[in-house]
């Protein structure tokens, strides 16, 4: 399996990968529980990313409502869980097939009618703010007063219900930004991957060639959307509260696509590299921003610092800062197809 | 006696769609000219209103008399934003530019809310609560003042485009980039122009817009999709369009508060975005592009 599509990664990234690898599985032993919410932190923004990644970095599409899929992953299971005790798997499952259809829908709509670039990406917002707006009226998800989980006394992990400490989040984190990084690299060679590749490039030309641009583009903004509800999934049993207005807001759906901008649209480490650069700096300059407390309310300084990195990344290095580092590296190849 | 609550609320819903429609009317002209989707735009909308607010509460100014004022701030602005960062961009992929303004977006929202926090704060005006009677008809004082003053606002600018020469210039540009590069006109001025304006435009929406509602920064993203939802109604790029779309989903919005909930109306402005972005997507009056 390793050796199929691991292959054509030079043995520097190899190691490379699996001395990351090493050190995120060891970190929950080592570091404070500040510095493991951050790393949880980094680990959600990674694996949305990459989802996200799926619909704009692979097949060209570029959704701006992504936080409607996270929403209606995190309302399904919690709402499974909360009200007939089905386990949040299921409800990930569940989450994850109703966001798929919503997906499939809207990515219909949106390309049967050929509507295309700035359009499309205003279609996904539109749906976004309308189901915002939907489930701020419905009361039997607690409308705007939010919906909130039981939450038990932590003695021990219940991973089969996700009732747990922030240790047990940071595996599932983990090993869901690690699935979907590996999922994506199967798919990039193969011949889906291709496609959506051929679709990103020249629309027109893939067309005529006989790939049929419709069907494949639904399939990224399915598998998009499901991959994005399984975080949301995660999202609402890690904080137990779920309130329509910051699960549905344009601002989460910027958020989910800031790491992938920044590490690099289109790559496969983009969203990780992206992740570790964005997070930890702008935890750190909170921190180190913190003595100014009294002339400045310190609740925007994040996003502020967020918004002027892509403004950076856009004017000074639009590819992202993977390709960069990796040919700084020597490791192209892990860059995924763009050359 | 129901009718004219119906009358008073259309009324007041025209009234209020003019402002939207002035609102779009910024966005239309960047996207007309530039091709350049605004995606800061409620955000600099409310940079506007915190200036307002701001001299208001030091010189007891009133929002309509600060346009001026406000409306050359954000001209500025908006000039050296086009000037400084998005001319250098022209060879960027589409979605880079949508990102690059989302970006500057939330650092307006996150940089009001810093300065500004998160209340809502609002400008106490005397004629607040006055209002004029016309017939069965009775309408706030405010409401008639900032349709007049939008009515205002955009009559200056369609005569800008009109008969003055750099008017003229810019409409070249939106015409026929080519041809307006080929008569030797300078485009990036000319684009850094039609930024400011646009800007310009949303500044004195914003000021007029203070009258109506109580700002706080997350208003900001609620206007973008508006101006959104108008411009797309009326068609991208026509100026009548905008101001109709604006009317348009003035009254719609007027009707779904009195008819519905008043917080569901939003929802109907997106459901009728949606069906234009699929029927109809070159807008109500805007020419098809592709």
């Amino acid at each position: 399996m390793t050796s199929t599509w691991l292959s054509d990664v030079p043995s520097r990234g190899r190691l490379l990968l699996a001395a990351l690898l090493a050190v995120l599985l060891a970190a929950p032993f080592v570091v404070s529980s500040y510095v493991l919410s951050v790393l949880i932190l980094v680990l959600y923004f990674a694996y949305l990313g990459q989802a996200w990644n799926i619909m704009m970095g692979f097949a060209g599409q570029l959704s701006l409502g992504h936080a409607l899929y996270f929403g209606l992953g995190a309302y399904t299971a919690a709402a499974l869980y909360a009200k007939f005790g089905v386990t949040p798997w299921a409800g990930m499952a569940a989450g994850a097939i109703v966001s798929a259809i919503v997906g499939a829908f809207i990515g219909a709509l949106g390309f049967r009618f050929r509507i295309g670039g700035v359009y499309f990406a205003l279609l996904t917002i539109a749906f976004a703010e309308f189901t915002r707006i939907l489930f701020d009226h419905i009361d039997w998800v607690g409308g705007t007063a939010g919906f909130f989980l039981p939450v038990s006394n932590r003695d021990s992990n219940d991973l089969w219900n996700l009732r747990g400490d922030p240790t047990m989040f940071y595996y599932v984190w983990l090993a869901g930004a690690g699935g979907v990084l590996a999922l994506c690299r199967m798919l990039l060679s193969s011949r889906l991957g291709y496609y959506w590749l051929a679709i990103r490039e020249d629309e027109v030309a893939a067309q005529a060639l006989g790939i049929d641009t419709f069907r494949y583009k639904i399939a990224a903004v399915m598998l998009s959307a499901a991959l994005t509800a399984c975080g949301g999934v995660v999202y609402a049993f890690y904080y137990n509260t779920l309130f329509p207005e910051p699960i549905f807001s344009v601002a989460r759906s910027i958020d989910m696509l800031l790491g992938a901008v920044t590490g690099g649209v289109g790559t496969l480490m983009g969203p990780i590299v992206g992740a570790f650069i964005l997070t930890p700096l702008g935890e750190g300059l909170t921190i180190a921003l913190e003595p100014f407390q009294e002339v400045l309310r310190l609740d925007g300084i994040k996003q502020v610092f967020y918004g002027l990195c892509v403004v950076l990344i856009v004017v000074f290095q639009r590819h992202g800062v993977w390709p960069y580092l990796a040919r700084k590296l020597g490791l192209r190849q892990l860059t995924g197809a763009r050359t | 006696m129901l009718l004219d609550t119906y009358v008073n609320q259309i009324a007041s819903g025209i009234l209020t769609g003019l402002v939207y429609g002035l609102a779009a009317l910024g966005l239309s002209v960047i996207f007309g000219v530039c091709k350049i989707v605004n995606f800061a735009h409620g955000e600099m909308m409310v940079i506007a209103m915190y200036l307002a607010l701001v001299i208001f509460r030091w010189f007891g100014l009133d929002p309509l008399a600060s346009i001026p004022l406000v409306a050359a701030v954000l001209f500025l602005f908006g000039y050296a934003l086009q000037a400084g960062v998005i001319n250098r961009l022209i060879d960027v992929p589409d979605h880079m530019q949508f990102l690059l303004l989302a970006a500057i977006a939330i650092m307006i929202v996150s940089g009001c809310l810093m300065i500004f926090g998160p209340d809502a704060q609002n400008v106490p005006l005397s004629y607040a609560y006055d209002s004029y009677e016309i017939g069965p008809i009775l309408v706030d004082k405010v409401r008639v003042f900032a349709g007049g003053g939008a009515i205002v606002v955009a009559g200056i600018l369609t005569a800008f485009f009109r008969w003055t020469r750099t008017g003229k210039a810019i409409r070249a540009c939106a015409d026929n980039l080519t041809g307006a590069r080929v008569v030797g006109l300078n485009v990036q001025r000319l684009f850094a122009l039609s930024f400011g304006l646009g800007t310009a435009c949303i500044a004195a929406a914003g000021c007029i817009l203070l009258m109506l509602v109580d700002v706080h920064p997350y208003l900001a993203t609620e206007y973008t999709l508006l101006a959104f939802v108008v411009v797309i109604i009326g068609g991208l790029g026509s100026l009548t369009g905008a101001l109709l779309g604006g009317v348009l989903i003035g009254v719609s919005e007027a009707l779904a508060g009195l008819l519905i909930d008043p917080s569901l109306k939003s929802m109907f402005s997106f459901g009728l975005l949606i069906l234009v972005l699929l029927f109809r997507p070159q807008g109500l009056l805007g020419k098809r592009v592709q």
